[in-house]
């Protein structure tokens, strides 16, 4: 593509950083004709990926995930409830995505950030319809009461590609959720049961263990997910904000462990998504996926 | 086998649909649109001075506000807002009217399935009314996928429930052209073929994706051919009374 002759005069003269600033889509389009990224990396390469489980000594299951800058802190705490009369057997999930001010430059305390509600409703959705948690493996005694689970996502540090941090810590923090022993004491109600104490050793043997020790959920169909940018031809995969902001259009492919779709979210942007483009963005979440069942498979082994 | 659907239609067929512009006097374009039983009403008040914050003052900004029927607002509210945002901004020529604001206002009068695309069409048909510019329509449809495999077209809303996944899929409208050779073309595709907006519920495979949005195609061509005869019709009746 031929540069016109005012930014070829000034290119040759100015600071990288200056011109970064001045011609952003033009620094970019440099660095995509040669396949490219400003961090070197190749168009369809995510940036590198670290989860940690169990930060949050409090919670009973939490994970943090970095997707390169990105940094999402999931924690799960379980309280137990009555379930509604049309799901006696089911528990609940409750899942709140925050943005607080330290993530970005453009969050300020006291105007919640556009993105987060979106976001928030949009992991509910796909963890939901994903099938990765089986809601009756939350029920303590049927039609009295289930455990509610309270997910907090909280974003520390928002460098592109937000969705698919916040998905990685959420599944990372249910597989390391542990659900706490409880108990069914004489009026009917469940107890928690901290255990370590001998007099209440000898309670636990008087009440009902409800479940003997504490206990993991099983996760089937865990959702993994890539958002990539669609500019002219190029496809280019986990978006830093710089690029995001530049670059407008956005796919998310949501991809379960069977290889079945389990979310395709685009919304609006300057370029149209042909099936070609679709099902290269497809194809880039496959290997995504490999590599973070891999990694959440090394989690779970530490 | 074929689907039975409760109201006797084929898989393909949408619900009737109706199309009023110019209802309401204040707003700059309003427009009514109904699928069947779920009516949306959209509003357009712009352009106005001046952007909001954090937006681009050398662009056009716009900005949706989503009345639900009931109850207050909340996340989902907040999703369609942003997404009828992002799928407004792509349609629209942003450069004419630069550091301006236009606020679409969207209330839904009734939910009866399939709500998001008819809030989407409405809009259209409001920005057409208020004359914002645009390089072409959204032309919005909800595909939903059956157990056995069938894509059915504009579900009601126990259709909706029902179906294991549904997508609600935008693309732009079919163009009339003068040439034989039809619309442009652009990588082997014509040009109504490429998806604006996608949002997918539900689990299903690839190929079944990619049948729901064959068939989407399909339906935007007959929703296409809705708006020019509303849009022509309307001209015709205000030119012949000016």
């Amino acid at each position: 593509m031929g540069l016109p002759d005012s930014s070829q005069d000034l290119s040759t003269e100015m600071e990288v950083d200056a011109f970064r600033r001045i011609f952003p889509l033009r620094f970019f389009e440099r660095h995509l004709s040669e396949s490219l990224r400003p961090d070197a990396r190749p168009l369809g390469k995510a940036r590198d990926t670290i989860v940690n489980p169990g930060l949050v000594s409090t919670a009973d299951g939490s994970a943090l995930a970095k997707i390169g800058s990105t940094t999402m802190l999931a924690a799960i705490r379980m309280e137990v409830m009555t379930p509604s009369t049309d799901s006696p057997d089911e528990g609940c999930i409750a899942l709140e995505f925050h943005m607080p001010p330290i993530c970005s430059p453009t969050v300020r305390p006291g105007r919640p950030a556009d993105a987060a509600p979106v976001i928030s409703k949009r992991l509910t959705d796909t963890i939901l319809s994903s099938g990765m948690i089986d809601l009756k493996e939350l029920c303590l005694v049927s039609g009295k009461a289930a455990w509610m689970g309270y997910l907090d996502i909280y974003c520390l540090n928002a460098d592109g590609a937000l969705f698919d941090a916040a998905l990685l810590s959420a599944v990372a923090a249910f597989s390391n959720l542990e659900i706490p022993v409880v108990a069914l004491n004489d009026n009917g109600r469940i107890v928690a049961i901290s255990g370590g104490k001998d007099e209440d050793n000898a309670s636990i043997i008087e009440k009902k263990a409800v479940n003997k020790e504490k206990r993991k959920l099983t996760l089937k169909n865990i959702p993994f997910s890539l958002t990539c940018i669609l500019h002219k031809n190029y496809i280019l995969a986990d978006p830093t904000t710089e690029e995001e902001s530049i670059m407008d259009t956005l796919v998310t492919v949501v991809l379960d462990a069977s290889d079945q779709l389990v979310s395709l979210y685009k919304s609006g942007g300057t370029v149209l998504a042909y099936s070609s483009a679709v099902k290269s963005c497809v194809e880039l979440a496959r290997k995504r996926a490999k590599e973070l069942k891999q990694i959440l498979g090394e989690m779970d082994i530490d | 086998m074929e689907i039975d659907r409760v109201d006797g239609r084929t898989p393909n067929q949408l619900r009737p649909l109706a199309c009023s512009r110019n209802i309401l006097h204040r707003p700059h374009g309003s427009a009514s649109w109904s699928q069947g039983d779920t009516k949306v009403l959209a509003a357009v008040y712009g352009p106005k001075a001046g952007t909001k914050k954090n937006e681009n003052a050398e662009k056009a900004c716009f900005e949706v506000i989503w009345k639900p029927k009931t109850g207050q607002i909340g996340k989902v509210e907040k999703e369609c807002e942003m997404i009828l945002k992002r799928t407004i901004q792509s349609i629209c020529v942003l450069t004419v009217n630069p550091n301006t604001t236009t606020s679409v206002i969207i209330q839904v009068v009734h939910d009866d399935g399939s709500l998001l695309p008819c809030a989407i069409n409405a809009a259209c048909a409001a920005l057409v009314d208020a004359g914002i510019p645009m390089k072409h329509l959204a032309v919005a449809i909800c595909c939903c996928l059956a157990d056995n495999g069938y894509v059915v077209l504009d579900p009601n809303k126990l259709e909706e429930k029902k179906m294991s996944a549904f997508a609600y899929l935008v693309f732009p409208n079919t163009t009339l052209s003068v040439l034989p050779e039809g619309s442009s073309v652009a990588e082997g595709e014509p040009v109504e073929h490429g998806i604006i907006t996608s949002v997918t519920h539900g689990v299903m495979s690839v190929d079944d994706y990619f049948l729901c949005v064959e068939n989407g195609h399909a339906a935007t061509a007959s929703l296409s051919a809705f708006f020019r005869k509303n849009f022509q019709q309307s001209q015709r009746d205000s030119s012949k009374a000016g």
